[in-house]
């Protein structure tokens, strides 16, 4: 897989063809090859996972500090601040510093970080970026980790044990998982007819309450792009029988039957004015919480910010079976270890105890409103007290992933352009999506041939 | 004032010329040392990536990935065959940065005109209004972007409620076109026209004041004075003014990015975002590399186009 040898070759030819550029701009360009070789030479895959006990027994080595990077910008962040600060209670030798980048730009970072040897020693992850990275070896095998916690499938859902994986390798430590729910306001349930205390669990009930909404004026379900391209318009993909992309990952299910069926049913809310046209972006959210809609389908990340609103009345339930198959979008944030150019085996003792202790205790994570991936935290009977948590919890046996294919989410820009075109009633349901599956597969069908040297 | 040899008073060059020589108290490398810091961080930063950007762009290239295949001029034959997979993206965020430079610049070029006029003038709490017009400038593209989302909001924002107020219909500022490039727009000329408007201020300060008063004698009014010795007089400034402008509003990125996402569609996807999707989310930085070069060839021909149309013609 690697090739020691192709850094040398480079080098060479830069060199041979120094002719063709100019005297400053050869210089120029050598300096710049040249400074360029530490850079990429942090050679992934090739660091010695330590011996030891893959951090089972905790750390009781000199003080570290341990350098842990994350994209919780919300209203997560805080709770796993608290998290770190009662690992270091229990383990004083350990100091956490936590750096939160936004997510979009973490994923930027953290590999040009690695790739520069200055790679934090802990990080997260979302599943679906999980392949990517370890694909361009942005972080390091844990089947050591795993295996010395105990950690087993029986432990966890499969489906979230598997989007560790990447080619027979664990590169994921599950920490939880944030399926979409349906989320409804009681007091306009009520004003429109419908008892708040029965939400809609299959088709006919939900367009019933959305009938009653509509002949009071209300609009029931605000259908903005950014919902349709992320968890409620991939929710209804999965639900009406279609998919993103096949298990393999060759294959995009853009203008899948099933795809094709739930864009049209997701556009006809528009266009029989259950939603309004041209919704903005996060103004279901607004609605929601404005006494101006019934429903909103999203993630449990909106269970914090719902509670501090006091002048809202609001309930969340499973998704309700919509397209025929129960299924609902689910992510996933799992602790990763970057690859480091010179590691320090104190360091990575402390990083193993401290994702190991994390995930142990995630318990405290639910109250960020994310369901615990493993099933032994689960079955606490704290858990149980954690009203919204649990509801999202049954969701468990019908949540869907991306597979765990490297540059799957290359072709998300397509799926948000395709949906985009069609809320905006730009272009029709089919035309839009087949466009897009055109195009996706083609970068899937590029990107197969780039990871797979 | 006048007891201190002035610089001015001294003739310069002529006689002076052959003493220069004599006096010199330098060392000869002087001007080269001087000049080094500058030339050090130019070659750091803008020649050594320039020409290393050159040699990503011929190759396949993911900076992490340890194979990186060279592909001679591939990336750039893509870029101009309808069948690649980047044709598409490339030529529509190209045609979408085109669009937003033509309807932004004679906006960003005219309107600062106009203000630079208005402040030049002597009126009370000028100081406080010039500080205004140039304070949004300082903000940066985060700020702008939530600040206009909440006001650009098509259900809950302010402008429609103003919209509203006085009886017109909603307008979905972020998510229809036309009105998607205009809100762009405007929030562009708002954010960024301090900027020209101090650049005017200043060349309106170097014009001499003789100059309005023979006009006036000769009989020239307001208007004759702005256009035969304001106009002309700035004739300098209005290039830099141009090409400045041009050179930004091709390089748009953060007002989409944050605002509209490239949408609806992919209808406001610039050149910029074309790129950063290409080699800073699926990592094909050649790719991404030769789409830069391009659209900095484009820019290079604007710019020198735009500095002969604009030149001084002698007739």
């Amino acid at each position: 897989m690697i090739t020691t040898t192709s850094r040398p070759v480079l080098g060479q030819r830069s060199i041979s063809r120094r002719g063709l550029l100019g005297g400053v701009a050869a210089v120029a360009a050598g300096a710049g090859l040249a400074a360029c070789q530490p850079g990429s030479s942090a050679r992934p895959g090739q660091q010695v996972a330590p011996s030891g006990d893959g951090g089972a027994a905790g750390y009781d080595g000199p003080p570290v500090e341990l350098a842990f990077w994350n994209g919780l910008t919300g209203g997560d962040g805080p709770i796993m601040k608290k998290m770190c600060d009662n690992f270091t209670k229990e383990y004083p030798n350990v100091k956490i510093s936590t750096t939160t980048i936004a997510w979009a730009d973490y994923y930027q970072k953290l590999p040009a970080a690695v790739s520069n040897g200055k790679g934090p020693d802990v990080g997260m992850m979302h599943a679906d970026t999980l392949a990517t990275n370890a694909a361009r070896q942005v972080v390091q095998p844990l089947d050591d980790v795993a295996n010395a916690l105990g950690m087993t499938e029986e432990d966890f859902t499969p489906i979230v044990w598997q989007a560790g994986m990447y080619n027979g390798q664990r590169y994921g430590l599950p920490l939880d998982l944030h399926p979409a729910g349906l989320y409804y306001n009681k007091r306009v349930m009520e004003k429109v007819g419908a008892d708040p205390d029965s939400p809609p669990t299959n088709m006919d009930e939900f367009m019933n309450v959305l009938d009653m909404a509509k002949s009071k004026g209300v609009q029931g379900l605000w259908v903005p792009p950014g919902a349709v391209a992320n968890n409620f318009g991939q929710t209804m993909v999965y639900q009406f029988g279609g998919h993103m992309v096949d298990e393999a990952g060759t294959t995009s299910g853009y203008n899948h039957p099933g795809t094709v069926a739930a864009m049209q049913w997701v556009r006809s809310l528009i266009d029989e004015g259950y939603s309004p046209k041209n919704a903005a972006n996060d103004s279901d959210t607004l609605a929601l919480q404005n006494d101006k809609t019934v429903f909103m389908f999203n993630g449990p990340w909106m269970v914090t910010p719902l509670k501090e609103n006091k002048k809202v009345d609001w309930g969340v339930t499973q998704v309700p079976n919509i397209g025929g198959t129960l299924a609902t979008w689910s992510g996933s944030h799992q602790f990763v270890l970057p690859v480091q150019r010179s590691a320090d085996e104190n360091k990575t003792k402390a990083a193993r105890a401290f994702v190991n202790w994390i995930i142990q205790n995630s318990l405290a994570w639910a109250d960020a409103g994310m369901v615990p991936a493993r099933a032994s935290v689960r079955e606490m009977p704290e858990f149980a007290e954690k009203e919204e948590v649990n509801i999202f919890a049954q969701q468990l046996d019908y949540v869907r992933f991306l597979p765990p294919v490297p540059g799957i989410s290359d072709i998300a820009t397509e799926w948000a352009t395709a949906t985009s075109n069609i809320v905006a009633g730009k272009k029709g349901v089919q035309e839009a999506l087949d466009e897009a599956a055109q195009k996706a597969n083609r970068i899937l069908a590029e990107n197969q041939k780039k990871y797979q040297r | 004032m006048t007891a201190l040899p002035s610089a001015a008073t001294r003739p310069a060059g002529g006689p002076g010329g052959e003493r220069r020589g004599r006096l010199r108290l330098h060392h000869p490398l002087t001007p080269y040392a001087l000049c080094a810091p500058y030339v050090l961080l130019l070659t750091a930063f803008v020649l050594v990536p320039a020409v290393w950007g050159i040699w990503i762009s011929l190759h396949d290239w993911d900076f992490l990935l340890p194979y990186k295949p060279f592909v001679g001029a591939q990336n750039y034959a893509n870029l101009f065959d309808p069948s690649s997979i980047v044709f598409g993206d490339f030529w529509n965020g190209m045609k979408n940065t085109a669009i937003f430079t033509v309807a932004s610049v004679p906006f960003l070029v005219v309107i600062p005109f106009l203000v630079a006029l208005l402040l030049n003038r002597h009126f009370p709490a000028r100081t406080f209004f010039r500080a205004m017009i140039f304070a949004p400038f300082v903000l940066g593209i985060a700020v702008i972007g939530v600040l206009f989302k909440y006001l650009l909001n098509t259900q809950f924002g302010l402008i429609n409620a103003f919209l509203d107020a006085v009886g017109l219909p909603p307008v979905a500022w972020l998510e229809t076109q036309p009105a998607v490039w205009i809100a762009l727009v405007g929030v562009t000329v708002w954010w960024t026209m301090g900027f020209n408007t101090v650049i005017y201020l200043a060349g309106l300060q170097s014009l001499p004041e003789e100059h309005y008063e023979a006009a006036e004698l000769d009989g020239a009014g307001a208007w004759g004075k702005l256009r035969h010795i304001t106009v002309p007089g700035l004739r300098m400034v209005m290039i830099f003014v141009v090409t400045t402008t041009i050179l930004a509003s091709a390089n748009m990125f953060g007002q989409s990015y944050l605002l509209t996402s490239g949408g609806p569609g992919d209808s406001t996807r610039t050149a910029i975002m074309v790129m950063t999707e290409e080699g800073l989310r699926r990592f094909k930085m050649g790719s991404a590399s030769a789409m830069s070069y391009l659209l900095a060839l484009f820019l290079a021909v604007i710019s020198i186009a735009n500095f002969f149309l604009m030149r001084e013609r002698k007739s």
